[in-house]
């Protein structure tokens, strides 16, 4: 029987301000995980701490909301012992980009067969609005008491140095589009990075809905108001490296591109690259059994919990019979 | 006093510049010994630092098994001028000393390693004798202690060497002075040369070309030693005794990697770090494993960009069901505190191998302490439980990896397996390790749920579910009908979040109540170890913990032979205290003595916290160096003798 939208819902009370912009992120990921028909039992939502840290909750799979900052070495021991289940990783941009900064170098580096959502509104909501690691420098959001004296990462541009072969941004309110981009990211054989932009109405009053959609941002020959997204394929951008000769241009193309930003947001694939082996790839090629019985399935006993490893061998070079 | 000969009891050392080959000759000293039926303890010493520092391996011979080093030298083996400064002066009557002929000359100031307090200590000892701050006086010294001094032309040595196997090449080979060396000191003890040989092949098994050229050399420096110097004075012999049967020579850190293996750990996360590193990798050494059904198995290592990703990840891979552990050292394990709490709160079973080293902050990198106890006990923010396991030794850290995950599964908590430095670098003949001594007990984990199960009010699986068993049935991620949630914020049986006082206390009690439930359940054997010499009632009673266990023992065998009476306890799980056992057992002390390698005495501190009673008398020692069986005895008599201060801090050590 088929999956309905409504069963990855659940009934738990969702505590986000009115307007958050992690409403539309959490709809895309039902909608994704619907469209692609996946059990709800096979898909674990691994989340960092904060407003976005409380997604899984609300998401009726099963749900492991970790510490701030960790949710991607949570996420890989997870896949890594069990490759067949469905793993997302969710965060915001404090959490993967400021304490867990090391975490992203380190999973690019790998290459996890998983997705990984950064929620980025440029503030620590849950702490009431300090600076996260995406706030430019010298802004002042009216929750700042002093305008903000640290520069900006580019998350785009640091999952590409760190090696992530799918890397993509959305925006929270344009949810069929970062629906298409997650169910893309989800397919991905690799580590997949979707940064997706996203008011926080609360905290956040310079990078607001309204600023998003260029209400200041008028067109100077029509006088219309100018979105300020605009999606990079519709501009002919092909993020895809289609032969592995074709990586290091595609890797500068997106450079080329990252760090537009202000009146001209870019949104779309900025590059996938499946030439380069998963770590579960790398794993098997040094323990052939381990797609068929990896770490979660691999029996380690009888029935009786009598040992089943035989360690004759490793013990061998150590006995003192001749 | 007859100079008779000492047969089969020995403590040799050899030592040299880190990257010289102290460690193969000392590997291949040791296989030999042992392979010639000899029982012996080693340990490794060195500086933080891969090339040029002083790294020397003592090794100490009997015909019995032993379990500690001691401070005294019978042979020290020498390849440069430091050794010979720092440990010519401990070498005893009647034993010998053998050097690089050819720096006699050098004085004190021209080794650049040794550093200036060394160099100070040093000069002052010499100048006290009245001697000159050099190489010769030192031997000087030694000789006028009635040491044997044998000089060996080393580089001579080689370039006849390389002449005899007709390479040119070798005589640039400064790494073979080891074998050299190690090989003029085998035959100064009348050690057959046959046993030496196989020893060397059987270290150099999968390198033909270099245990050719090894053997070569050993003959060589065997031959020679036997022919140029007349060996009376010297009173040490090393005889061949029947073969060790059902005996092993293994390291620490492997004892604990293969109790991994047999304990069905399949995942291994790791950051580098001294002295932990050696167990990850000898995991990753032996990734494929043989299974007792023809099978293969096989455990994933990764390795981690810091040891935060270590225990999460390891957190992330126990979630699936895996057996998971990571293994660290006190710097590491300071960073993974705040997961280790996430582990407790959400009920997830992992193993932390917690190899201790000198703290704090880098400490002493490659030198040992047991300064971590009370850390251990109390790692984390808030209150969750855990289990802390200390091993004694070698084998007890094989059995104990393996117990360390049952408890971790039946009791849904993190577990933290207590080493040190001192276990994982040393050397020693134990009992052949017998997998069918162990069982693996999973708990209650639950592989099929059937749909309709009851849930909770929020419609899911109860995978927190209040009963009054606080053991509530794990299952792992991917398992249909059982979706729940984890989350680090206090949670409801169903694993959301809550902040209802009423919920809260109920889930902080089943967590907590884990602990009694273990109390109650495990074997008093994994509690305490005890030992008991001349029919002690435990009037006399030393209480310690980990790997002080050695020392203590050898201590012990000594005063049994004066017919002292002793109780010694080796306390073994550290958290939840065995309270009740251990009140009982020490319910006759009238004396009760702490032996452990840290300052404040974290033991004493532990036990007055759980019995009220304070200890008596506190041997400590944190100088980086573990405990020698005969430091140890020294300060026990000076105890029993009634002629010691309340606290005596152990200081021995190079």
């Amino acid at each position: 029987m088929a999956l309905k939208l409504a069963d990855y819902k659940t009934s738990v009370h969702n505590d986000w301000c009115p307007g958050c912009g992690d409403f539309g992120i959490l709809n895309a990921i039902q909608m994704a995980l619907f469209e692609l028909q996946i059990p709800n039992h096979k898909a674990i939502i691994f989340s960092g701490i904060g407003c976005s840290g409380k997604s899984p909750h609300f998401i009726n799979t099963y749900g492991i909301h970790t510490l701030h900052g960790r949710v991607l070495p949570f996420a890989q021991g997870a896949k890594l012992a069990n490759p067949d289940l469905e793993i997302i990783a969710v965060g915001g941009d404090g959490d993967g980009l400021g304490i867990g900064a090391g975490h992203f170098v380190g999973a690019g580096r790998r290459n996890v067969d998983m997705p990984y959502i950064i929620f980025n509104n440029a503030v620590y909501g849950l702490t009431k609005g300090q600076a996260s690691p995406t706030l430019k420098l010298g802004m002042k959001t009216k929750s700042l008491t002093q305008p903000n004296s640290n520069n900006s990462v580019n998350p785009i541009s640091l999952a590409l140095v760190a090696g992530f072969t799918f890397i993509s941004r959305s925006y929270s309110y344009d949810v069929r589009h970062l629906r298409d981009v997650l169910k893309k990211a989800i397919s991905h054989k690799g580590l997949a990075f979707i940064d997706v932009l996203q008011p926080c109405p609360t905290y956040n009053d310079i990078n607001t809905r309204e600023w998003f959609q260029g209400q200041d941002n008028l067109d100077p020959e029509s006088g219309h108001q100018s979105p300020r997204v605009y999606k990079i394929e519709d501009k002919g951008y092909d993020g895809i490296v289609h032969q592995s000769d074709q990586t290091a241009d595609k890797m500068a193309q997106v450079l080329s591109i990252a760090n537009e930003w202000g009146n001209k947001i870019p949104i779309g694939i900025f590059y996938q690259n499946e030439f380069v082996p998963t770590y579960q790839e790398r794993i098997a090629q040094r323990i052939p059994n381990y797609p068929l019985e990896p770490p979660a399935t691999e029996p380690i006993c009888t029935q009786d919990g009598v040992p089943i490893a035989d360690i004759t061998q490793l013990l061998n070079p150590l006995k003192l019979e001749s | 006093m007859t100079d008779s000969l000492v047969k089969n009891s020995l403590s040799w050392v050899i030592g040299g510049p880190q990257g010289s080959g102290v460690d193969s000759a000392a590997n291949i000293f040791s296989r030999a010994c042992a392979l010639a039926g000899l029982h012996l303890y080693g340990k490794r010493e060195y500086y933080s630092n891969i090339k040029g520092e002083h790294s020397y391996f003592t090794v100490r011979l009997a015909e019995t098994p032993i379990h500690s080093h001691v401070d005294d030298i019978n042979v020290l083996v020498s390849f440069d001028a430091e050794t010979v400064f720092r440990h010519g002066h401990n070498v005893t009557k009647g034993g010998a000393l053998i050097y690089d002929s050819s720096l006699v000359g050098t004085s004190l100031d021209e080794v650049p390693t040794i550093d200036e307090h060394s160099a100070t200590r040093i000069s002052d000892m010499l100048k006290r004798s009245g001697l000159q701050t050099n190489l010769q006086a030192v031997l000087d010294l030694a000789k006028s202690n009635g040491c044997m001094i044998y000089g060996l032309p080393y580089f001579e040595m080689i370039e006849k060497l390389a002449r005899q196997v007709n390479d040119p090449a070798l005589s640039k080979l400064t790494r073979m002075v080891n074998v050299i060396a190690l090989a003029s000191s085998f035959a100064l003890l009348k050690f057959e040369k046959e046993q030496l040989i196989r020893a060397i092949q059987n270290v150099f098994r999968a390198k033909p070309k270099i245990l050719d050229n090894n053997i070569a050399a050993a003959n060589l420096a065997y031959d020679y030693m036997e022919k140029k110097f007349d060996s009376s004075g010297f009173r040490y012999i090393l005889k061949l005794r029947p073969p060790l049967t059902n005996y092993l020579l293994v390291q620490g850190n492997q004892a604990s990697a293969m109790g991994k293996i047999v304990g069905g750990c399949r995942f291994q996360t790791y950051y580098p770090i001294t002295p932990a590193s050696d167990d990850s990798e000898f995991l990753e050494a032996n990734q494929i494993f043989d299974l007792t059904n023809e099978r293969k198995g096989s455990i994933v290592v990764v390795q981690t960009e810091d040891e935060i990703a270590a225990v999460t990840m390891a957190i992330g891979g126990a979630l699936t069901g895996a057996r998971s552990a990571t293994a660290t050292s006190g710097p590491g394990f300071s960073l993974m505190v705040e997961a280790l709490g996430w582990a407790g709160m959400n009920e997830v079973p992992i193993v932390v191998t917690l190899y201790q080293r000198a703290g704090p902050a880098t400490g002493l990198p490659t030198r040992h302490e047991q300064g971590d106890l009370l850390f251990a006990i109390h790692a984390g923010h808030g209150e969750f439980p855990r289990i802390v396991l200390a091993s004694g030794d070698i084998e007890e850290a094989f059995y104990d990896s393996i117990k360390a995950f049952n408890f971790a599964e039946k009791y849904q908590m993190p577990v933290i397996h207590m080493l040190d430095k001192a276990i994982a670098n040393s050397i020693k003949t134990c009992k052949q390790f017998d997998s069918t001594l162990v069982k693996i007990e999973r708990g209650s984990l639950v592989e099929k749920v059937y749909p309709g199960t009851q849930t909770g009010s929020a419609g899911h699986y109860m995978r927190f579910r209040l009963m009054n068993d606080p053991i509530s049935p794990r299952v792992p991620l991917g398992t249909e009908n059982a979706i729940f949630w984890n989350t680090g914020d206090e949670h409801t049986e169903e694993g959301h979040i809550t902040e209802d006082p009423d919920i809260r206390v109920k889930m902080v009690t089943k967590r907590m109540t884990k602990l009694e439930l273990a109390l109650s359940e495990i074997k008093l054997a994994d509690k305490i170890s005890q030992f008991d010499i001349g029919d002690s009632s435990g009037e006399i009673t030393i209480v310690s913990w980990g790997s002080t266990k050695g020392a203590i023992l050898d201590a012990l065998d000594m005063l049994a032979k004066q017919g002292k009476k002793i109780r010694f306890l080796q306390i073994r799980l550290l958290h939840p205290f065995p309270v009740k056992e251990f009140a009982k057992l020490i319910s006759d002390a009238r004396l009760l003595i702490d032996v452990e390698m840290n300052y404040t005495s974290q033991l004493g501190s532990l036990i007055r916290q759980h019995t009220g009673r304070d200890v008596d008398y506190k041997i400590v020692k944190f100088n980086g160096r573990p405990m020698s069986g005969s430091e140890v005895y020294y300060a026990l008599s000076a105890i029993l003798e009634g002629s010691s201060e309340r606290r005596i801090v152990l200081e021995h050590g190079t």
